[in-house]
């Protein structure tokens, strides 16, 4: 079969740049109008981001993998910072490996957490009713996941404050290496020792995750090594990731009163909120996969060992997969089918924890706030591949 | 037991064919000369043995071919009468049956694996069929106690060729190996699997490591072996939202329930990764997913609605919506 094929779209501009990563929807709409798969100067990567080209990355785990790493470099010739992760292996290493997490986290297990993870919501939620203005970020979204979920995972209360920033090295890194990096890596070998400390099994609880994972070990399912990483993948991806969704779900409901109002009469629909709001400003933007084979993509070939940037933030924002007020938050669109959490053989396995904790959130607020506005201009996150606030004041009145 | 589901049709025994040790293939023709409705891989029909009773029975003749079914039975000695009935049928005895339904539809993919354990042979058969014409890449494994109790076995190695099924007999080579057969998962490939609830376990754990909604499988009622599982349609009552809805043959809970407007969140559809779960508040559910725990099952208390249906003698589920 012969295929024609024409060159990628050359692109000039770098998405790692400051304004880009401030404010990337204008410089995303334009890499989608610039056809189906552009080049990247800047980074030397192929770049998608429309919907059914990312989709196809993202499900075709054979010809676009993992094991090259996230960032633009590719880990296999050049190794990484640290032993690869879930995320970073394929198939056979990463099928067992995502077995063992599977068997681990599932809805009963995650259904059970409801009730640990509500009281401390209803805390946080009750102080902040009774102010009238407060900063979502720093006095919720941070707060609430770094309460709940190193409990869930049962690590030690010494060490925690290593989650954050060793979250943000981890991300970072599946950026280029610039002052940002930099930044995120400036006392990295501490925070990585402090939080690999933590997955040891003599340092977990007989109850959580963690020693959930580590009894997979005994099963024979998989080694020490590996369940030391997989209790890593869940501590670095699972803070941070959260956080930033329920901010930027405030930071969606705070701009549509009728949809707080909405959900205000009908509490039910704080999962379909939380939803919309991950299609539409979602957490996770950008990562890379590796080229296998030489292949074609949107009619451009790629070629072996190419590096693609896949921007799920972009194909959740398609006007070709969801119509032309793909940039609105509506309330009563079906979500379902964003990218937010991947798509495909490495979707986020942690999924139903975070769905968990930004709905109770969301919940207990509806419960005691009446109205919530923006007071002020938010601050966006300087981050290479996540999209989040720094700061978020917001004016509430009480229920 | 089921309750029989819409129109009946007068069929006639046309032929009755002995395939394998225990089991019968049987030919079913209308009474009048009519075709059957089209029917897509898959599906089955209900298939009236008298004294009320009424299995399922999967097809395994051509969907191109209308003018007869074919069903494959095994014989359960201790099953309440069903399979015995079947078997004591001769050529020209009329039959009451339905018109063919699917639960279990073939869908679209680049790839896709098969696995069949002993009778769980029989919907997988038509689909070797559709792979096959649209040009698949495709591979049957086959795990029976021996060859002489797998029907079909060598039909479809003279037709397809070893290369595309693979037949293992307990009896030669041991049970399947599934850490082998599943051990390394494929983009775009889909697992259709169907046999005893012991067989599709060992499946869905280790599907856990492929993409979430890879996993098909059917699942075969200990007391109505030989026979595709309750597949009347029931009633749904939405709780909350005060509305009740009919849930077809053809339908999940959660199509239907998405039908008259009412939402529920999902993500897989495919009974993978749990997000459709919801509250039961009565009614006994046939659970068809493939992440509840046996506590979860037995307890009753959640479904996954994107798969899962009401059991068998359970005509109404009252639904937490």
């Amino acid at each position: 079969m012969t295929v024609t094929t024409h060159e990628a779209n050359v692109l000039g501009e770098d998405p790692f740049e400051t304004a880009n990563l401030l404010d990337p929807y204008p410089f995303l709409g334009r890499l989608r109008d610039a056809g189906a798969v552009s080049y990247l100067e800047s980074t030397g990567s192929y770049a998608v981001a429309g919907y059914q080209e990312v989709y196809e990355v993202l499900t075709d785990f054979e010809t676009y993998i993992s094991s090259g790493g996230l960032g633009p470099r590719d880990i296999r010739k050049d190794s990484g910072w640290r032993p690869p992760s879930i995320l970073e292996s394929d198939p056979p290493i990463h099928t067992v490996m995502r077995r063992a997490l599977t068997g681990v986290i599932n809805p009963s297990t995650v259904r059970a957490l409801r009730e640990p993870f509500t009281p401390p919501a209803v805390e946080l939620t009750e102080q902040l009713a009774q102010r009238r203005t407060f900063d979502a970020i720093t006095d919720l979204a941070e707060k609430y996941p770094l309460r709940v979920f190193p409990d869930a995972v049962g690590i030690p209360d010494v060490g925690r404050e290593h989650l954050l920033p060793y979250g943000n090295m981890v991300f970072n890194a599946f950026g280029p290496e610039n002052y940002i990096f930099k930044q995120a890596f400036a006392q990295g070998d501490e925070h990585a020792a402090a939080v690999m400390r933590n997955c040891q099994r003599e340092n977990l609880d007989d109850v959580g995750f963690g020693a959930q994972i580590w009894k997979r070990v005994e099963d024979g399912l998989i080694t020490e090594q590996q369940a030391t990483l997989l209790v890593r993948a869940l501590l670095s991806a699972g803070v941070d990731t959260t956080i930033f969704g329920i901010g930027n779900t405030l930071s969606v409901l705070a701009r549509y009163p009728e949809a707080w109002a909405q959900l205000r009469d009908n509490p039910k629909l704080a999962k379909f909120a939380v939803d919309e709001a991950l299609r539409l400003e979602s957490p996770f933007q950008k990562f890379h996969r590796t080229v296998a084979v030489d292949t074609v993509l949107g009619g451009v070939h790629l070629p072996a060992g190419a590096k693609v940037l896949v921007f799920l933030g972009a194909a959740n924002r398609d006007p070709r997969k969801w119509g032309e007020n793909a940039d609105e938050f509506d309330l009563n669109r079906n979500a379902s089918g964003h990218v937010a959490f991947g798509m495909g053989l490495h979707q986020c396995v942690g999924q139903p924890i975070a769905r968990l904790e930004m709905e109770i959130v969301l919940q207990q607020l509806l419960q005691r706030v009446a109205t919530i506005e923006p007071d002020g201009a938010p601050v966006p996150i300087l981050h290479n591949v996540l999209r989040g606030f720094e700061s978020l004041p917001v004016r509430i009145t009480a229920a | 037991m089921s309750a029989a589901a819409g129109a009946t049709i007068d069929a006639v025994v046309d032929q009755v064919d002995i395939v394998a040790d225990q089991v019968v293939s049987l030919v079913l023709r209308r009474a009048d000369g009519r075709p059957f409705q089209p029917w897509q891989p898959g599906a089955h029909i209900d298939v009236h043995v008298g004294d009320g009773l009424v299995r399922q029975y999967s097809l395994c003749s051509s969907p191109d071919t209308l003018d007869h079914l074919r069903i494959g039975v095994l014989h359960v000695p201790d099953s309440r009468g069903g399979s015995k009935a079947v078997h004591a049928l001769l050529a020209g005895t009329p039959l009451t049956i339905s018109e063919p339904r699917n639960n279990f539809p073939m869908r679209e993919s680049r790839r896709y694996l098969f696995i069949a354990g002993g009778i769980g042979i029989t919907p997988l058969i038509p689909m070797l069929e559709a792979a096959e014409a649209a040009g698949k890449e495709w591979t049957l494994v086959y795990g029976g106690r021996s060859r002489n109790t797998m029907a079909f076995a060598q039909q479809l190695e003279d037709r397809y060729g070893p290369d595309r099924i693979r037949i293992i007999a307990e009896d030669e080579v041991g049970r399947l190996d599934l850490d082998q057969i599943l051990g390394m998962p494929r983009a775009h490939m889909l697992v259709y699997a169907c046999g005893p609830g012991g067989l599709l376990g060992a499946v869905e754990e280790r599907c856990m490591g492929w993409p979430p909604g890879a996993l098909h499988t059917e699942r075969f009622v200990a007391s109505t072996l030989g026979a595709a599982a309750a597949n009347a349609p029931f009633e749904v009552e939405l709780a909350r939202t005060g509305t009740t809805v009919t849930v077809p043959n053809d339908k999940t809970i959660l199509e239907a329930v998405e039908e008259v407007g009412v939402r529920v969140l999902s993500s897989c559809r495919g009974g993978l990764c749990g997000t459709c779960e919801t509250p039961i508040i009565s009614g006994e559910p046939e659970h068809r997913d493939a992440v509840l725990s046996e506590e979860d099952r037995e307890a009753g208390e959640v479904m996954l609605v994107c798969v899962s249906r009401a059991a068998a003698g359970c005509p109404r589920l009252v639904l937490d919506l």
